[in-house]
């Protein structure tokens, strides 16, 4: 890892000016992707500015939202009593990222920031229409996504909290490599508020997208059964040594129609 | 050179690290406890676990200057001063849950938050699931669960009692 000067701001906007301060600069949150990513060398920051200790975690339940903030842990969200009980497919989602020990110190907002094609969250916010809470504005779930790595966030923006929605169904089904865990294909199910979504990660090459086909078929007639004749077309989805795009497109369908079954 | 200030085994440290240093690099070369190993330094393995405030981590992962303030505890924080072993290393010994050692304190750090996570008992099945950040390559894990099983009874005696 090369090195670099580590810096705890008192405040979010104290934090923003430290990352205007200097282009090079980099936010660090839970670590458990960028730690590694440092390791790797695949990325030289000159100053690393630290989430943590600013107040950024917590869950609030009101009656029509539940409230994340940004550093709040997979462990926090998986174990807490209103999202077991009012979005249970998110929390079932945290419980399957990564282990015990990642999931003490990885964070909702880093992963949302960071974006990886196969990270599970991107798929909750989509499918349920989550809103994004910046220090600077709020940034719906459609319009957050862009691509492998890549979100709405400016360089100097940082994800301060993620408002839920209350869906009336939801459910995640995720098909995880053997080895590494990451989701394979994970797709996320929701009836609520946003309408009726399926979200998909990990099989598509830009990152998460809406299955719509899926879609208009549950808003008919909200059971397996009504997708089972859906077909995926493999194009744009990806190959590698684990699976090839025809692999994941046959998964897709598989992994919805669990979901839907037991949302 | 920046300082991070911290709690280790109930002693408290203030140490020279540079901003790259990682925790397990300020707990085995700054403060020579070697207990706590580099596997896989990937956080694949869990050999590096550690406890945070009373959470296990992998001490690979996190930085030595996010450990700021923080209670670290490592598998030589667990004995008493008279060289009682926690149950759990107990246990261990009891069951014969290792083999080769590398993984050990690791796995002793991952069990014991395990047990604390689970006050109610876990089933065999529970443990074995529970141990998915981290990797034994001699035991076959089956006398690690069985030691695991034995510690929660001594653990939480009163969740056993219930049952």
């Amino acid at each position: 890892m090369y090195d670099f000067a580590f810096q705890t701001p008192a405040s979010v906007s104290d934090a923003v000016k430290m990352l205007a301060d200097d282009t090079e600069a980099k936010l660090l949150a839970g670590g458990q992707t960028f730690i590694p990513v440092l390791k790797q060398r695949l990325n030289k920051p000159s100053v690393i500015v630290d989430l943590n200790g600013l107040g950024l975690s917590g869950i609030t339940s009101a009656p029509d939202k539940i409230t994340i903030g940004g550093m709040t842990t997979h462990n926090a969200i998986m174990s807490n009593p209103d999202i077991q009980k009012r979005i249970p497919g998110l929390a079932k989602m945290a419980s399957w990222i990564g282990d015990t020990q990642v999931r003490h110190r990885g964070t909702m907002g880093g992963s949302l920031a960071n974006n990886d094609p196969s990270a599970c969250y991107p798929t909750a916010v989509l499918a349920i229409g989550a809103t994004i809470v910046t220090d600077q504005r709020r940034i719906p779930a459609d319009e957050y996504f862009q691509g492998m790595f890549t979100t709405a966030l400016a360089p100097e923006e940082i994800v301060t909290a993620i408002e839920f929605p209350i869906p009336e169904k939801s459910n995640y089904e995720k098909f995880r490599n053997p080895a590494s865990r990451y989701a394979m294909v994970g797709v996320f199910v929701a009836k609520g508020p946003a309408g009726i979504r399926v979200a998909i990660t990990g099989a598509a090459q830009d990152g998460v997208f809406r299955h719509t086909a899926m879609e208009q078929a549950l808003a008919t007639n909200w059971s397996a059964d009504a997708i089972k004749g859906i077909v995926t077309p493999a194009d744009g989805l990806n190959s590698d040594i684990h699976a090839s795009a025809e692999y994941r497109a046959h998964l897709i369908g598989v992994m919805t129609r669990r979901a839907v079954a037991g949302a | 050179m920046p300082q991070v200030s911290l709690t280790v085994n109930g002693t408290p440290h203030t140490v020279e690290v540079e901003g790259r240093t990682l925790l397990v690099e300020l707990l085995r070369e700054k403060l020579s406890l070697t207990g706590t190993h580099v596997g896989c330094d990937t956080s694949q393995c869990g050999a590096c676990v550690v406890h945070i405030d009373g959470y296990s981590v992998k001490s690979c992962t996190m930085l030595a200057m996010q450990a700021e303030g923080a209670m670290v505890t490592t598998i030589e924080g667990l004995a008493a001063a008279d060289g009682t072993l926690h149950p759990m290393q107990e246990m261990f010994r009891e069951h014969h849950a290792l083999q080769c050692g590398f993984c050990t304190p690791g796995m002793v750090m991952s069990a014991i938050d395990l047990v604390n996570m689970h006050p109610q008992g876990m089933t065999e099945d529970e443990i074995r699931h529970g141990l998915e950040g981290n990797l034994c390559r001699c035991t076959g894990y089956h006398n690690i669960v069985k030691a695991i099983d034995a510690a929660q009874k001594l653990m939480h005696p009163m969740a056993q009692a219930a049952e």
